[in-house]
């Protein structure tokens, strides 16, 4: 039971970190990244490449912020010409370049799935009150919570961070004061990007590294975005932990259906309160 | 879907000639005739990839419904096309494979799944229904992985025996693709006299402006949730055509390449152009099927660029490159 709690928490902060990128994407600039997951697994193989030891752990989680920077400035970019376009024009647009990224992906690393294993020394396990719990997870749920509070603070405490709050509530408001909207994109979209490859990087040596990992996490953090609000640092934060406990929970106590214990929880939010838990006002407007 | 797609219709035309109006007729009909013959003057190899195209095309028909006609996009339209694909194939091994029962039951279990689905994507709309079908098609997937005594787990449905005719069996690979014209056929027609309804133009209504149609007084939300299930009947009678012909359902065929595919298939089209999904799906089929083995199998490779490149440089699609004078079907 602990070590489900547990595992639930390593998820649903690992979760956080992916979904916090694409709720500010959308949630600031109207742009549903389709391309999220890709980026993902881009983190995942990259840790499935340079793992094993300290510095190449750490030398992956490096590339990949940098890789996300660019990869987030780059989409940010193409999605432009679309901005008087339709959100489907923009999301097909991310569903395209999430194919070649993935596709490119397999052609370099192959088809198998591939294991990543945790730095050394964190590759052990450890007691929890009790109980054996691999520590790599641990430390995960450390440097989640710690990512939680930092992006929380920057967003919520920092002249930027009002900035970008701002602007979702308003954009045209914003623009109108004279702040560069597309800066605050391109900024906003490479940040969030870099969030998901590091969460790839982080997420390696759970998930490993395969084809149609893209998929499966896309899809995870679209259902965090949708239960905690989007737009919402909390309601990210809120949701990813709900949905790592629920997927965990549903996975020990009913495998067969644990997908649908997913798709049940989304529906009751949908019924109960369409625009997320946390969810602004604004937001269902458009 | 909506600035976009709204022409004035001040800036329409004068109303088409005689001839205007007999051409595209004419052109149905020479097209139908080619279609019908081509098994007599094509190799086994290449029927089986026209059969490939013609399912495809249904299910690409099935889902435009939804995206073009009534502008609600898809990601997840695949779930109920693979359920029908699984339903027939079920009853194929376990019933009866006799010609219209796996059918029926295809269309059955596409509308059911559609049914039981529908009543929470139908309650948003845009972004938030691409999330929500997305999320239903993976988690249709996931059944169909995990769900070994009914679907095969991951191997899928195999040993699906041929469909039977008056208890011929239909080996012979052309009067299989003269099978699956003729029900893909009646399937188009349905779909198109549904978008040429008064149904039909409440759709476009509700495509074009929700709330002045709901306003009106129309049911909107019954009226979307009516066209979502019927559009996963037709995607069901699909996929009871695509175990027909391949005799094999994987969880692939309810997944999220499926369903993007399906929707390139559209985008390419034109959305809201019944002929040009078709049109858009025989170009999927053929990059997928011929393009894909020199590549490796990389064939989602070259699907993404023309992705990208179809919304840069086709924003409406095959069907706005002559036409752009109308928008309906």
């Amino acid at each position: 039971m602990l070590v489900s709690v547990l595992n639930g928490f390593a998820i649903g902060f690992l979760l956080f970190i992916l979904a916090v990128g694409l709720s500010l994407v959308f949630g600031m600039m109207d742009v549903l990244n389709l391309a999220h997951g890709a980026l993902f697994v881009g983190g995942a193989y990259l840790a499935a490449a340079f793992a094993g030891s300290w510095g190449g752990f750490l030398a992956a989680l490096g590339i990949a912020t940098a890789a996300g920077l660019a990869a987030g400035a780059l989409l940010s970019l193409m999605t432009e010409p679309l901005r008087s376009r339709s959100h489907l024009d923009q999301a097909l647009l991310t569903l395209g370049v999430a194919f070649v990224v993935a596709e490119s992906l397999i052609i370099v690393f192959g088809d198998d799935p591939l294991s990543v294993p945790a730095p050394p020394g964190l590759d052990g396990s450890v007691s929890v009150l009790g109980v054996t719990y691999p520590a790599y997870r641990l430390l995960l749920i450390g440097i989640g919570a710690v990512l939680a509070v930092v992006v929380h603070l920057v967003v919520e405490r920092t002249r930027v961070g009002a900035l970008v709050r701002a602007t979702v509530a308003d954009r045209e408001m914003v623009s109108t004061l004279g702040v560069d909207n597309r800066l605050v994109k391109v900024v906003v979209f490479a940040v969030g990007s870099a969030l998901a490859t590091t969460a790839g990087v982080l997420g390696g040596p759970i998930y490993g590294a395969r084809p149609g990992l893209d998929a499966t996490v896309l899809i995870l953090a679209l259902v965090v975005v949708v239960i905690g609000g989007l737009g919402s640092v909390r309601g990210a934060l809120l949701g990813a932990l709900i949905i790592g406990q629920v997927d965990t929970l549903g996975r020990v106590l009913l495998p067969e259906l644990a997908s649908f214990v997913l798709f049940a929880a989304l529906a009751l939010v949908l019924v109960l309160r369409p625009q997320g838990i946390l969810g602004g006002m604004g937001v269902r407007a458009r | 879907m909506t600035a976009v797609q709204t022409l004035p219709v001040a800036d329409q035309p004068a109303p088409p000639s005689v001839l205007r109006r007999g051409l595209p007729g004419a052109v149905a009909v020479v097209v139908l005739v080619v279609l019908a013959a081509a098994p007599l003057f094509l190799a086994p190899f290449a029927t089986t990839t026209l059969t490939r195209i013609v399912v495809f095309g249904l299910f690409a028909v099935s889902l435009d419904l939804l995206v073009g006609v009534t502008g609600l996009p898809s990601l997840g339209h695949a779930g109920y096309f693979g359920a029908g694909a699984y339903a027939a194939g079920w009853v194929s091994i376990n019933v009866t494979a006799e010609a219209p029962i796996p059918l029926l039951v295809g269309a059955l279990m596409g509308a059911v799944a559609a049914a039981l689905t529908g009543w929470i994507t139908v309650r948003t709309g845009g972004v938030f229904f691409l999330m929500l079908t997305l999320a239903i098609g993976e988690t249709l997937t996931q059944l169909a992985n995990s769900w070994e005594s009914l679907t095969g787990g991951a191997n899928g449905l195999t040993g699906v025996p041929s469909v039977r005719i008056g208890g011929a069996p239909l080996v012979n690979a052309g009067f299989l693709y003269w099978y699956v014209l003729v029900v893909a056929l009646l399937g188009f027609v349905v779909v198109w006299l549904v978008a040429r309804s008064p149904w039909g133009a409440a759709l476009r209504g509700i495509r074009d402006n929700e709330p002045r149609m709901r306003a009106l007084g129309y049911p909107t939300a019954l009226y979307k949730y009516a066209v979502f299930v019927l559009a996963g009947g037709v995607a069901g009678v699909a996929g009871s055509l695509l175990v027909a012909q391949a005799r094999l359902v994987t969880p692939a065929d309810l997944g999220f390449l499926t369903s993007s595919f399906a929707l390139l298939a559209v985008v390419i089209g034109g959305a809201g152009s019944l002929w040009g999904a078709v049109l858009g799906a025989a170009v999927v089929v053929l990059v997928r099927e011929t393009l894909g083995p020199s590549l490796d199998g990389h064939g989602p490779l070259v699907l993404g660029v023309v992705f990208v490149v179809v919304v840069y440089l086709l924003p409406r699609g095959a069907a706005g490159l002559r036409w752009s004078r109308r928008r309906s079907t």
